[in-house]
C-alpha cells in the first residue's frame, strides 16, 4: 500500500531534504555576511543578494517540492512558468513605469 | 519512461490509473494552480513594495528602526520548519504515523514560534512610532510582511487540524494528499519569505 504510492504526489528521499536544507542554509547565510559585514555595496550586492534569493527558490523547487520528478505532460512546470511571466511582468512593469512616470 | 511517447506515459507508476486521473492528484494539482494565484497575489504586494520603498515622508526609516537579530532568527527559524514538514512526509510514506504527527508537530511548533517573533517585532515597530498609516513605505511594509504572517497563521490552524485528523483517521489516500498539500504550502510559504527577507530587511539595511 505505502510502497505503490512512492513513486507519485510525495515522492522524495531524506538525502534530497537534507542536501535542500544545507544549500538553503548556505545561500541564506552568504547575503547575510555580505549584508551585515558591509562587503559589497550598490548594484553588485544587488545583484548578489537577488541572486542567491531566486537560486534558493530553485533548489527548494527540486528539492523540497520535487519540481523535477513531475511526469509528462508537465502542467505543473507549465502553470509556474506562466505564474513566473505574469509576477515578473507586474512587479518590473510596476517599477519601470514608477520611476520615469514621477511628476516632478 | 524512456520513449516518452505522449499520451501513456501518465500511466506508469501507478495502479488505478486506467485512462482517467487519481482524483486525489488532480486535488493536488488543483492546488498547485491556487498556490501560483498566491504567488500572483505576492507579486503585487511586491511591486507596491518596490514602488513605496524610498516614500517614509519624513518619519521613520527601516534602516533606523529594523533590527536584524529578530528578522535573522525568523529566517532560520522558518526555513527549518520547511525541512520539518518534508520529514513528516518522509515518515508517512514510511507509513509511520507517530513520526508523521511528530514532525508536523515541531513544524508547528517552529512556524509559531516565527508568528511570536513577527508579532514582537510588529509591536515595537508601532511603539517606535512606525504603523501601519506612518507613511507609505509602512504601510507597504505592514501588508506584505503582515500578509504572509496571515498565510502562516492560517497554515497552523489547518496542520493542527490534519494532526487532528491523522490521529483519528491514520494515513489514508485522502490524509495522504492533505499531508502532501500543506506540507506543499508550508515549503511556498518559506519561498515567500526568502524573497521578503532579502527584498524587504537585507535590501533596506545595506
Amino acid at each position: 500500500m505505502a510502497r505503490q504510492h512512492d513513486e507519485h504526489e510525495s515522492h522524495g528521499s531524506l538525502k534530497s531534504y537534507v542536501i535542500g536544507f544545507l544549500l538553503s542554509l548556505v545561500l541564506t547565510a552568504i547575503p547575510l555576511v555580505v549584508v551585515l559585514n558591509d562587503l559589497m555595496e550598490g548594484t553588485p550586492a544587488k545583484v548578489l543578494l537577488l541572486g542567491s534569493a531566486v537560486l534558493q527558490f530553485v533548489v527548494q523547487l527540486f528539492y523540497f517540492m520535487h519540481l523535477k520528478e513531475e511526469k509528462k505532460p508537465r502542467y505543473n512546470l507549465m502553470v509556474l512558468l506562466l505564474g513566473i511571466a505574469i509576477v515578473l511582468t507586474i512587479v518590473a512593469g510596476s517599477i519601470w513605469i514608477m520611476t520615469y512616470n514621477k511628476v516632478a | 519512461m524512456a520513449h516518452a511517447n505522449h499520451t501513456s506515459s501518465a500511466a506508469h507508476g501507478h495502479g488505478h490509473d486506467d485512462g482517467h486521473h487519481d482524483p486525489e492528484a488532480l486535488r493536488m494539482m488543483g492546488f498547485w494552480i491556487f498556490l501560483i494565484t498566491d504567488c500572483i497575489l505576492f507579486g503585487t504586494l511586491f511591486a507596491t513594495f518596490a514602488v513605496l520603498h524610498g516614500s517614509t515622508a519624513g518619519g521613520p526609516t527601516p534602516s533606523e528602526l529594523f533590527e536584524m537579530g529578530g528578522v535573522i532568527a525568523e529566517t532560520f527559524i522558518l526555513l527549518t520548519s520547511s525541512f520539518t514538514s518534508g520529514l513528516a512526509v518522509l515518515s508517512m510514506n514510511r507509513g509511520d504515523r507517530k513520526g508523521l504527527i511528530g514532525w508536523l508537530a515541531v513544524t508547528a511548533l517552529l512556524g509559531a514560534a516565527f508568528i511570536g517573533l513577527e508579532v514582537t517585532e510588529f509591536v515595537k515597530l508601532v511603539d517606535e512610532g512606525a504603523a501601519i498609516s506612518t507613511s507609505a513605505f509602512w504601510s507597504a511594509f505592514f501588508t506584505l510582511v503582515g500578509t504572509h504572517g496571515l498565510h502562516v497563521s492560517l497554515g497552523l490552524v489547518w496542520m493542527i487540524s490534519i494532526m487532528l485528523q491523522l490521529r483519528k483517521r491514520g494515513i489514508t489516500p485522502v490524509t495522504r494528499r492533505k499531508v502532501g498539500i500543506v506540507s506543499l504550502y508550508w515549503h511556498f510559504l518559506d519561498v515567500v519569505w526568502i524573497f521578503v527577507f532579502t527584498i524587504v530587511y537585507l535590501m533596506e539595511v545595506m
